[in-house]
């Protein structure tokens, strides 16, 4: 597989070049050339920022049909807790459950399982004090491959377990594999994922050779399907085994909430997790015990692949963990079992940086400010990239000319002659 | 000389605007590819120098030198100046009006740390003149 896949893909049929991702994307991964959006493949963190500031629907993320579980004898469907905040005057997660039940897969798995254990395991390693603080989850994939390329240093603070996801996908396996005599190719395993960043993350993972899971459906594709089901369940079988804890999970603050510490802070919203990862980086948090980072607003309720709105989902879920138990799932009393650790580290992919010899960096720093300062640093856009000091980057690294900013073309035509063709904003008369 | 100087201008009491200057150092270190706790190191020591900037000073200013082998940065603030630079290095010292201190700063660690984190410091100040710290980072 390509090194650097990526979920979020573009549809050039539907992409017009306009300026809205280029201007949002957090890691300035996307420019526009010859009319359309191009990716910056190595520095895109999945965070599907451009999916959602899309008019014209041209991003995307790659992910499998509904239909592609076919291709295994037996099915398992690992929910992610987000998909219980989808449904309106929903009193029972149960409900849910059994409606994956009928749409063909044989067994489901909750990751709010997985999530339980995850929060168990952590607060073990951290009553040892296994990690640097402040410590920073790891359940967000975006945030994992931000640290990754932007913030290397904060890597050993990094939690370095599996996502609650790929535990439950284990133990679903292990579990199906010994009760029905399967053979693990046999099974299928699907998320139905809130956001790109996780389809992504069992495509190509950071942290183990091969996922738990075989694939990944969006809950925005299941949703419509499982709204036809749910008129249709009758009888509901108990198969919900998770708590408030492991459900929490779903809005940003629950997997704090679930260390029962006095001291943690949970950040959602990409531009924020960025902020406050400076703060970490500055030694401005060295008090704070953990802290919880996701990319969405709200966290996975805000996942670019949900049906429903972050705030409204949230109220539901509030409501739905009413009467739950605090948690149904614990890891035993022994050590953290070594299968829910990552298998490999995170590591420094040092995509953003000039060059990789400092002297030649510095000589193209030196450019760059030149350029910088005949550049007239409105960040129009206009170029194609998203900031004047973007495009003095891509001129000094050959991938963009200097002509490419209207302005600068402007300057070596006659001024007189062009005062009238200049938009009102950027005259130099009435 | 083939080095490279970035110069940032710090307002008196802008909290609002503080870690500007240090933040934008750090980023272009990163950019150029420096060492990871090098580059935290810099941003640690230059965030609180310029804090102390916007708290005691009527401002100033802030100049960084990049070289391959060290980063030199240089807080000159025009302010009341340090009557006993001995004592205002003790870790707890203050003088940070409580107004300031509510905000979380002020806690007197500011000029130790930044000893702390630079691998050579140079104190130069005047009482109702101002003052110079020198910072220098090597690159091992």
């Amino acid at each position: 597989m390509d090194k650097y896949f990526h979920s979020v893909r573009l549809d050039t049929s539907k992409c017009v070049g306009c300026m809205n991702c280029i201007k949002r994307c957090p890691t300035e991964a996307i420019r526009v050339r010859k009319g359309k959006a191009k990716m910056i493949h190595e520095r895109c963190i999945d965070c599907g920022e451009c999916i959602r500031v899309c008019p014209h629907h041209a991003k995307y993320a790659e992910r499998e049909s509904l239909t592609s579980i076919v291709n295994y004898k037996y099915r398992i469907a690992l929910p992610a807790p987000a998909l219980y905040g989808q449904f309106a005057n929903l009193d029972d997660i149960n409900i849910i459950l059994n409606v994956l039940k009928r749409m063909g897969f044989d067994e489901v798995a909750e990751v709010s399982k997985g999530a339980e254990l995850v929060s168990h395991a952590t607060r073990k390693l951290m009553a040892a004090g296994a990690f640097r603080k402040p410590v920073i989850s790891s359940a967000c994939p975006v945030v994992c491959r931000l640290i990754r390329i932007s913030f290397p240093e904060l890597i050993p603070n990094v939690v370095n377990l599996n996502a609650p996801f790929e535990e439950a996908a284990r133990l679903a396996r292990e579990k199906a594999m010994k009760e029905h005599n399967l053979k693990a190719e046999d099974i299928g395993v699907f998320f139905i994922t809130p956001c790109p960043a996780k389809i992504t993350a069992i495509k190509q993972p950071l942290f183990g050779e091969k996922s738990n899971l075989d694939g990944a459906v969006a809950i925005s594709d299941i949703y419509p399907v499982m709204l036809q089901q749910m008129k249709k369940v009758t009888e509901i079988e108990n198969i919900q085994h998770s708590g408030r804890i492991g459900v929490g999970w779903a809005v940003s603050g629950g997997e704090a909430s679930a260390l029962l510490l006095d001291n943690s802070l949970h950040v959602d919203g990409i531009e924020n997790v960025i902020k406050i990862l400076e703060e970490i980086e500055d030694n401005k948090l060295n008090n704070v015990d953990f802290i919880e980072l996701n990319a969405c607003t709200e966290g996975c309720v805000g996942g670019c692949l949900t049906a429903e709105n972050p705030y409204i989902a949230k109220n539901r879920l509030q409501t739905l963990k009413k009467y739950l138990p605090v948690a149904c799932n614990r890891i035993g009393d022994d050590n953290v079992p070594h299968e829910m650790f990552w298998q490999k580290p995170l590591e420094e992919l040092p995509v953003m940086r000039l060059s990789g010899n400092i002297v030649d960096a510095m000589r193209m720093m030196t450019d760059i400010k030149e350029i910088q300062k005949m550049l007239p640093n409105l960040d129009c856009g206009t170029c194609g990239a998203p900031s004047c000091k973007a495009l003095a980057e891509d001129v000094v690294k050959g991938y963009a000319s200097i002509n490419d900013c209207i302005f600068m073309l402007r300057k070596q035509l006659d001024d007189s002659e062009m005062e009238s063709l200049i938009p009102a904003p950027y005259r130099k008369e009435e | 000389m083939g080095e490279l100087n970035f110069k940032y201008d710090v307002l008196k009491n802008d909290f609002t605007c503080a870690g500007e200057a240090s933040g934008k150092i750090k980023r272009t270190l990163k950019d150029l590819g420096f060492d990871s706790n090098l580059i935290r190191n810099v941003a640690i020591a230059v965030y609180e120098g310029e804090i102390n900037m916007v708290i005691h000073a009527d401002g100033g200013v802030i100049t960084c030198d990049i070289s391959p082998e060290a980063i030199t940065v240089v807080l000159d603030d025009k302010g009341p100046g340090i009557p006993d630079v001995d004592l205002a290095m003790q870790e707890g010292f203050s003088t940070a009006p409580d107004n300031v201190r509510q905000l979380g700063f002020g806690a007197g660690m500011g000029l130790p740390n930044i000893k702390k984190y630079a691998d050579d410091m140079l104190i130069e100040t005047q009482v109702g003149v101002g003052t110079k710290i020198t910072l220098k980072f090597l690159v091992k």
